[in-house]
């Protein structure tokens, strides 16, 4: 599979990232060149195989439901670019 | 006595119990020769008066007969590591300005056994890389040249700046991650060792995340033995990693002397790649012969999904990049470009912060996850994942300790020779170490001889979950048989 300009457009899109017209095609090449290089592992029988979820067996660890942390507003925010009374600001979401 | 910098960190360890230096000496002589070597771009920040009080309060501790394992040791802390009050960049001109608010699991547990930190060391940008050009703060140059040459050579990536600070002999040993075989390679390319461990031996809280399910920490020192202390203090289990391991640390340095008779150690044949130069072939014969001769077996053996290891890796973990890196969003720290609303403000912010390559990874990571491509891409890549797993375990299961393969497919390169158009070409340089991490094992790279050219080559052992020790045992074999590789003398001073 390869991906088109436009594609490469969504994904930068998707992905949050802009993108100048000049980058578009330069981008287009190196991601062709990665899924070209992964395009062989269309070739093995994978039939049967359960995908990896977990590398090392181990049981999830599980703590109480008890509040462990918190009070920490300024510690949170403080290396935040703009904020006001430990809250984070961004520009307008909501009319 | 040479310089106090250029002793191994057991050599001064036991040189600070006996009272031959002081601390306070010990750290000063490092902070002079971190300061001399500039040139190499190892450190992205020095922090020698932090190092000089933590050596003051070392000295206090020895004193009073307090002394802790690492008491007084100056190491340097790979910048991907958060220490509190202390800038985290993660090599990224996004985090040009994040000063934490906690410490790393990692480096907390080094502080707590007494180490004492020169400063924070280059690397990759969130560590995708394998030369150490991605870094947004520079390219490290290596300590070593090619004979007869002054070309500028790359130390391997990403955990560049700490290997080529241990290899120069500034600081006793350092911290390093391995998602792919960043510390592995860079080990190889620098004359230095580097282990990374078993995956959940050391804890990830409070280390910049690049691929979960394959980041793990581990040490580069300048000896097998120094390796195994600095480990032995990083791992643990931790509460606040849930894939953590809750396993007692074993005292990995009493490993390093074991020895390896009645070991079997395997020869993969699918590590003999189309166009390995004739020189590391030697090498990984040589590596075997050394073993055979203090007693191991050594058996041939197959692992036969060997080569689709790299490709799987490059669907995994650029997927579980794009989801990491999500958070870099201009809003709760670092960089931020305004912008008039909230998506734009996200698109310029990323657009300015993140370099190259890790557009690029994220930008791959989101299409494979994308609706449609998913299963296609990422779930053939994790079930490939499970075979690749699966051939490591039927090779122990047969009775195989360890297994031996080459680290790097070559020695180390030029500063700009592998800058092509094509990334692939850079990605092949872990086409050894990756299968490890994929399958969650731990991996030792060790300096094993110098190419045609000078430049150091490394071997690298591969154990069964959890036994790190057997890996200590085994290259301090290779290491006894080779000898101590004769680091580069300071040409940069």
């Amino acid at each position: 599979m390869s991906v088109d300009a436009q594609t490469v457009r969504r994904i930068a899109h998707l992905a949050r990232i802009a993108v100048s017209d000049e980058e578009v095609a330069p981008l287009q090449g190196e991601l062709n060149a990665i899924l070209a290089f992964v395009e062989q592992l269309g070739t093995v029988d994978v039939s049967g195989v359960e995908p990896m979820t977990s590398v090392t067996p181990m049981a999830m660890k599980k703590r109480a439901d008890v509040v462990t942390d918190g009070e920490r507003a300024a510690d949170v925010v403080a290396n935040a670019p703009e904020t006001e009374d430990n809250y984070f600001l961004v520009p307008k979401v909501v009319e | 006595m040479s310089e106090l910098n250029e002793l191994s960190l057991a050599e001064a360890r036991d040189g600070l119990k006996a009272k031959r230096f002081s601390a306070r000496e010990l750290t000063q002589a490092h902070v002079a020769a971190v300061e001399r070597a500039r040139p190499l771009n190892a450190y992205i920040l020095e922090t020698p008066e932090r190092a000089l009080g933590m050596a003051d309060a070392s000295d206090a501790r020895i004193a009073a007969g307090e002394a802790r394992p690492l008491e007084g040791l100056p190491l340097g802390i790979k910048d991907l590591f958060c220490t509190e009050g202390t800038r985290t960049t993660a090599g990224s001109k996004i985090l040009e300005t994040f000063t934490p608010h906690y410490e790393s699991a990692v480096s907390a547990n080094l502080w707590r056994d007494g180490a004492v930190m020169l400063g924070k060391l280059n690397l990759d940008e969130f560590a995708m890389g394998s030369s150490n050009e991605t870094s947004a703060y520079g390219t490290v140059i290596s300590p070593w040249r090619r004979n007869g040459s002054e070309a500028a050579i790359v130390p391997g990536g990403s955990s560049g700046g700490s290997a080529a600070a241990v290899a120069a002999h500034l600081c006793l040993g350092a911290t390093a991650t391995d998602t792919g075989g960043s510390i592995r390679q860079p080990a190889a390319f620098t004359g230095t060792v580097g282990i990374k461990p078993t995956y959940g031996r050391c804890s990830r809280w409070g280390t910049v995340a690049f691929a979960s399910s394959l980041d793990q920490a581990g040490p580069i020192a300048r000896t097998v033995r120094d390796c195994a202390i600095l480990l032995g203090s990083m791992s643990g289990s931790d509460a606040r990693d849930t894939t953590c391991a809750d396993l007692p640390v074993p005292d990995f340095e009493a490993a390093v002397s074991r020895g390896v008779k009645g070991l079997t150690i395997g020869i993969p044949r699918e590590y003999r790649v189309d166009g390995m130069p004739a020189e590391i072939q030697r090498l990984w014969d040589q590596g075997a012969a050394w073993l055979k001769e203090a007693g191991a077996t050594i058996r041939e053996i197959s692992l036969p999904h060997t080569q689709y290891a790299l490709p799987a890796y490059y669907i995994v973990a650029p997927a579980e990049a794009s989801s990491n890196l999500a958070r870099y969003d201009g809003v709760r720290y670092g960089l931020r470009v305004p912008a008039s609303d909230i998506v734009g403000l996200y698109e310029k912010t990323r657009a300015a912060g993140f370099g190259r390559e890790v557009k690029r990874r994220i930008m791959i990571g989101t299409y494979v996850l994308s609706a449609g491509y998913y299963d296609a891409y990422y779930v053939r890549a994790q079930k490939i994942r499970t075979l690749i797993k699966r051939d490591f375990e039927q090779a122990y299961a047969a009775g195989v300790d360890a297994i031996l393969t080459p680290a790097t497919p070559s020695a180390a390169f030029g500063v700009g020779e592998k800058a092509s158009a094509d990334p692939v070409e850079m990605y092949l340089n872990d086409v050894f170490t990756v299968t490890v991490n994929m399958a969650g094992l731990p991996g030792i790279s060790v300096p094993a001889g110098l190419d045609a050219q000078g430049l150091p080559l490394g071997l690298q052992l591969i154990g069964r979950p959890f036994d790190e020790e057997t890996l200590f045992a085994a290259s301090q074999v290779i290491e006894d048989a080779a000898g101590r590789v004769s680091l580069p003398k300071p040409w940069w001073a």
